[in-house]
């Protein structure tokens, strides 16, 4: 049964705690590079929530949202973030490889990884487990990757219970996806003889049925199911993208633009003037179309639910902000005296 | 002359070559729009055009494959492994189609794979590898892996130029810490020849990339404290590695520590010290003794990564053993 409320509850919390591992990140405590699911919530709430008691989640390199709706311990998984030795993986792994032996959930920083996994981990499910199921999130990026390809192909062919899910951001990393990739997604997978739909990712209501449905066929022994749903990353490839920085701050990066941009025209160099012209036009038009796809609030799938529970119930929708807001809080602070502890 | 990082170096030799010989081109992950995830081949795309920049897909074993048949068809391209530790998806191509063809068909695949390796900078365990002894163990193959700017810029124009696969380890961590003046004018360092980084005759330590800045700076220590005088031999190209150069340092110095961030076991430090115990035995004072990374993963928190690391502490550690024994 699909339950708004329970789902907004679960994304909210997943947001805050996102937003508060941005603010380590942008203070300096979190070490490398950092990759937010904020903008996924909805793929993660409509796909985890539907989840039952020995199904497996096989991750990409932005698992904390599945993490945290699947009931991973949150400051387990703010400690692995710090590299701290009580977190989720010893502070071993960092944000890219998680694992979590009880929720049966593994994540990898190698794009396309995810689904031989996770064809392992339905094949193991088959056996052990009938009725199980196997999950793997990749993005649009992935879809070129040969070993994601084999694992589409394995699946079909030996009816495996999996669940692929593509989160397509239009961008893998930094190169819009259309300039590296042929065809048609959803065509492709069918080729495969795996029934493929289409949903926008930032719209819950309409994820949850196709979740529901695709579950369903996969239960019944009837092989994989392809869910490819559109997402926009809000803090773009990872913490500090220099395309959300450019229009956040819009008159301080300009500035910093502006001489680079003059110098690439201007330049001797072995080409023409109008090619190089060409291609400048072509990157201010990628920035602002960059700057466009994350300012529709209506893409923001926590925004876009969070407006219809406020026109609902205002009151009720305050107050269960705050409860989570307070729960965040605790958890953070809790995280962050340890730390203090620890270092002393 | 200019002051150039070791990342300058890199970026200034991909240029030249390009503007030199237009069989050149360059692909890789998000190396055109944006310059590459560490920002190495920024303005390229601008100057080369799409034509000659090419943004690839996430899919290393194609952008080796294709490599290789553009190679055969008379261009030189140069495939960037966004990191080196996403090299492993594209092994086949490389270790067998690519390192083989030669041997099998007579034709030579003028193409150089750069490879952005070495830890020190909290990437975990898929962002931090040194995977090169993997390809010194594959025939067919060249290997470098400079250290200094100088060698960073001789090195890739001469990796370029060369009609073999060459693969190019550039160390991440080096990219901005590591600077010097270069000269203006074109010139290139000759891939199988290593460098006497630090002149001295109590010991040698032979080592490459990041670990060649570390060991100078204990040798210095060294002198200063024990007022002994440690060689640096930077090895440069790994494959092939410069036997001449380590023979006269074993002929000279009688002892030998070998270094580098790569795990222990199987290590190239190990193919070095079977080398040396093969044809100079007779000239060691003391067993040859190896620091290098941990038999594991690298660790994503910096202390466990500081422990996996053959760090500054361990080479003085090993050093005073070799000179003591």
């Amino acid at each position: 049964m699909m339950d708004l409320w329970h789902i907004y509850t679960h994304m909210f919390r997943s947001r805050l705690f996102e937003e508060a591992v941005a603010r380590a990140w942008q203070a300096g405590r979190i070490m490398g590079e950092m990759h937010s699911s904020i903008g996924e919530e909805a793929i993660a709430a409509a796909t985890v929530l539907q989840l039952k008691e020995g199904d497996a989640m096989l991750l990409d390199h932005r698992g904390t949202a599945p993490l945290v709706i699947r009931g991973v311990d949150m400051a387990l998984l703010y400690r692995e973030f710090l590299g701290h030795p009580d977190g989720l993986c010893g502070g071993k792994g960092g944000h890219m490889h998680l694992f979590s032996r009880p929720h049966l959930a593994a994540s990898s920083g190698i794009v396309g990884a995810t689904g031989p996994l996770a064809a392992g981990f339905a094949l193991a499910a088959k056996r052990l487990r009938p009725g199980n199921v196997a999950l793997a999130y990749f993005g649009d990026g992935a879809m070129n990757q040969g070993m994601l390809l084999e694992s589409f192909n394995l699946a079909a062919a030996w009816k495996l219970p999996v669940l692929f899910i593509c989160k397509d951001s239009h961008w893998a990393i930094t190169t819009e996806t259309e300039q590296v990739t042929g065809g048609n997604l959803i065509e492709r997978v069918r080729g495969f003889g795996i029934p493929a739909e289409y949903a926008e990712g930032w719209d819950v209501e309409r994820l949850w049925p196709l979740v529901q449905k695709a579950l369903v066929h996969i239960r019944d022994g009837k092989g994989p199911f392809f869910i490819h749903a559109t997402c926009v990353h809000l803090e773009g490839h990872f913490l500090g993208d220099p395309l959300i920085r450019v229009f956040r701050h819009p008159l301080k990066e300009a500035r910093k633009l502006t001489s680079p941009l003059l110098a690439a025209l201007s330049l001797k160099s072995s080409d023409s003037v109008s090619h190089r012209k060409e291609r400048l036009e072509y990157l201010l038009k990628t920035i602002g179309k960059a700057a466009k796809q994350r300012r529709e609030d209506d893409k923001d799938p926590v925004k876009r639910l969070r407006k219809k529970l406020l026109a609902e119930n205002k009151n009720r929708l305050k107050e269960v902000e705050q409860q989570i807001r307070t729960e965040i809080d605790h958890i953070i602070s809790q995280v962050e005296r340890y730390e203090k502890e620890a270092k002393r | 002359m200019a002051v150039k990082t070791y990342l300058d170096a890199i970026h200034d030799a991909i240029e030249e070559e390009m503007r030199r010989d237009e069989n050149v081109f360059l692909m890789g992950e998000d190396v055109g729009l944006y310059g590459g995830a560490f920002k190495v081949t920024k303005g390229l795309f601008q100057e080369f055009g799409p034509v000659r920049v090419l943004d690839t897909p996430i899919a290393e074993s194609a952008i080796i494959g294709v490599g290789i048949g553009t190679a055969l068809q008379g261009f030189r391209p140069i495939c960037e492994m966004q990191f080196a530790d996403f090299i492993s998806n594209a092994f086949t191509q490389i270790v067998n189609n690519a390192a083989t063809f030669y041997w099998r068909q007579g034709v030579k695949i003028p193409m150089v794979i750069r490879a952005p390796s070495g830890g020190n900078v909290h990437g975990g365990p898929f962002h931090s590898q040194n995977p090169e002894a993997w390809f010194v163990h594959s025939p067919g193959l060249k290997v470098v892996a400079p250290a200094t700017a100088y060698d960073a810029k001789g090195l890739l124009k001469a990796a370029i130029r060369d009609d073999n696969v060459v693969l190019y380890f550039e160390n991440k961590y080096l990219y901005r810490r590591i600077k010097e003046d270069l000269p203006e004018e074109d010139f290139i360092v000759e891939i199988g020849r290593a460098r006497l980084a630090r002149d001295g005759e109590a010991a040698t330590i032979i080592t490459y990339s990041a670990q060649v800045h570390d060991a100078i700076k204990v040798a210095d220590e060294i002198a200063e404290e024990e007022g002994k005088e440690v060689a640096v031999l930077d090895l440069r190209s790994l494959m092939p590695f410069d036997k001449t150069m380590i023979l006269e340092q074993v002929r000279k110095t009688n002892r030998i520590l070998i270094v580098h961030e790569d795990h222990l076991t199987g290590g190239i430090g190990g193919e070095i010290s079977a080398f040396i115990t093969e044809h100079a035995f007779e000239y060691l004072d003391a067993p040859i003794m190896r620091v290098a990374g941990l038999d594991i993963p690298v660790p994503f928190s910096p202390p466990l990564e500081k422990h996996y690391l053959p760090t500054k502490e361990k080479i003085k550690d090993k050093l005073k053993k070799l000179l003591a024994y």
